[in-house]
């Protein structure tokens, strides 16, 4: 008899990241394997930087609109959006009536495209790609009429502090009626393939689950917390624009299904949900819009000189296709750059609930679970800290330090 | 349900392509060559899709009407205007030009205005075609 050969049992590490086929971003996973399994996953942050908040502290407000609008390039309104609202706060500008609505419709018809073509990549990534086709053809007629209503598919510069710069005249309701009636018709289609079809079901179902109590600690935004159940939407929660006057409720997958799994197949459901929803509002906002005026200040060397004067700080919450979008703005009444500009966007409290769903799946789910957040790094990257050309990672007490200190300077 | 996707597979198939083949149906041998006979008037170029009403496309700057306020440089998110001292009129560099349309609203005079043009690509950044005095 053959002495039995002695199996040590180790986990391997597998890097996947920063720059990866699978992942659109550059984003680094370190994960911790043993076979097919998932043991423990470490990510990393920071590859792409790109100061934007250092380069808005340098601008007029005016001129920020546009760098936000360019933090990223899905969420090209609502970027924009959490400033201006931040900079009307700061400095109690008041929005008109007319233009809380015109707001809302374009949000909500930025929130049709992002889940559309998140949609797309969910299926490219569980290897649908006939279904990616077929969602994004869907998601063009929203993208042209985007185009349409502002002059650009993607970056829209429609907003400005106080209001909106183009109107929705008489002209424009037929197109916007015919396309919200296409993506009507169209909807039951993109349900049908969604959530009927057999390989979205074997891919989706019982894969990535976030737990409600995991979505409420690691404090996960958007999408992806309320398919774990929890019911958080800051156009519910804190109403702004018009939302405190349109019929919207939090969609959790319950609203169909009756359970909540908190899955990937649960966050699908979510996003189409909300594709509906926002159909809907924009509807409901055509219908109900009021005459009046697009912006409380329409002189801009006025506007400037005004915010100029004035001393303090602003917030500006809205809800994003990914989740809360918060800017923050300080003007010390001396300068038309704001003192300070502060962004979080949603991604930034997606990426902790990763861990949790992606222990104990497989290497092949790590793409779409992944991708069912809605991840958007460059978005998300606010910090890195660089010293003699070597970046270098700060502790928690370090970090905390660097935090004390900048209250107190913003305190002084 | 095994086959749910074949009545769509079918309907594609006979559908007109979206693609607007633009500027012509299969890529010529000679690029140059295809422009020297567009415009001679041997080739035909294939339209670009319409720009809907509000594109904002190369900006058109009316020289006489200028005041040289300097509104524009102030609030031009990328630098994009320059001031000529002498002449007290602007020089917009158009490949930094981020098409916002910001100094069209900001102008006291309405001597700015963005047209549809949009085929604005160079090699060069300081070519003629991207400066607009």
């Amino acid at each position: 008899m053959t002495k039995q050969k002695e199996v040590t049992k180790t986990t391997y590490q597998l890097p996947i990241g920063p720059i990866h086929p699978a992942l659109k971003e550059p984003v680094m996973f370190e994960f911790e394997i043993d076979g097919e399994r998932i043991i423990d996953v470490d990510v990393s942050l920071g590859h792409v930087h790109r100061a934007i908040e250092w380069t808005g502290m340098r601008r007029n407000p005016i001129q920020i609109i546009y760098l936000a609008e360019r933090i990223c390039g899905i969420c090209s309104f609502v970027h924009p959006f959490a400033f201006v609202r931040a900079v009307e706060n700061a400095c109690d500008i008041q929005v008109p009536e007319r233009a809380d609505y015109l707001r809302v419709v374009h949000g909500e018809l930025e929130r049709i495209c992002s889940h559309m073509l998140w949609a797309g990549v969910a299926a490219h990534e569980i290897g649908f790609d006939s279904v990616l086709y077929l969602t994004w053809e869907m998601r063009e007629k929203a993208l042209d009429l985007t185009e349409y209503l502002t002059g650009n598919r993607v970056t829209k510069a429609i907003l400005t502090i106080g209001g909106i710069r183009r109107d929705i005249t008489k002209e424009h309701i037929p197109k916007i009626q015919e396309t919200m009636k296409y993506l009507k018709d169209n909807f039951e289609k993109l349900r049908k393939v969604y959530l009927d079809d057999k390989t979205f079901q074997i891919r989706s179902q019982n894969c990535g689950i976030l737990t409600y109590e995991d979505a409420l600690k690691l404090c996960a935004v958007g999408p992806t917390t309320r398919a774990s159940g929890v019911k958080k939407d800051v156009r519910v929660d804190q109403a702004y624009a018009a939302y405190s006057d349109l019929d919207i409720d939090y969609m959790t997958p319950d609203v169909l299904t009756g359970e909540v799994n908190g899955d990937v197949y649960d966050r699908i459901i979510v996003r189409l949900l909300e594709v509906k929803q926002s159909i809907g509002l924009i509807e409901q906002a055509i219908d109900k819009m009021p005459a009046g005026d697009l912006v409380s200040e329409p002189k801009i060397p006025k506007l400037l000189n005004y915010i100029k004067k004035t001393a303090g700080e602003g917030i500006g919450r809205d809800e994003a296709p990914r989740g809360e979008v918060i800017h923050y703005v300080k003007f010390d009444g001396e300068h038309e750059q704001p003192y300070t500009w502060k962004v979080r966007a949603s991604t930034y409290n997606n990426i902790l609930p990763w861990i949790p769903m992606l222990k104990g799946e497989q290497i092949a789910d790590i793409p779409i679970v992944a991708a069912s957040t809605d991840p958007c790094m460059s978005c998300t990257n606010r910090v890195a800290v660089v010293n003699k050309n070597k970046k270098y990672e700060l502790n928690k007490e370090q970090l905390h330090q660097l935090s004390v200190a900048k209250t107190r300077r913003l305190m002084r | 349900m095994k086959f749910s996707m074949l009545p769509q597979v079918f309907s594609q198939m006979f559908k007109k392509p979206w693609t607007n083949k633009f500027p012509a149906k299969y890529q010529p041998s000679s690029t140059t060559k295809f422009l020297k006979d567009v415009g001679e008037g041997k080739a035909k170029i294939i339209p670009p899709v319409e720009t809907p009403k509000g594109f904002r496309g190369k900006i058109v700057y009316d020289k006489e009407k200028c005041i040289g306020c300097k509104l524009c440089i102030r609030v031009c998110p990328c630098g994009a205007i320059e001031f000529k001292e002498k002449e007290k009129k602007i020089k917009i560099y158009l490949a930094r030009c981020c098409f916002c349309s910001q100094c069209n609203d900001v102008c006291p005079v309405n001597c700015l205005s963005m047209s549809d043009e949009f085929l604005l690509s160079d090699a060069d950044k300081h070519s003629k075609d991207l400066i607009v005095e």
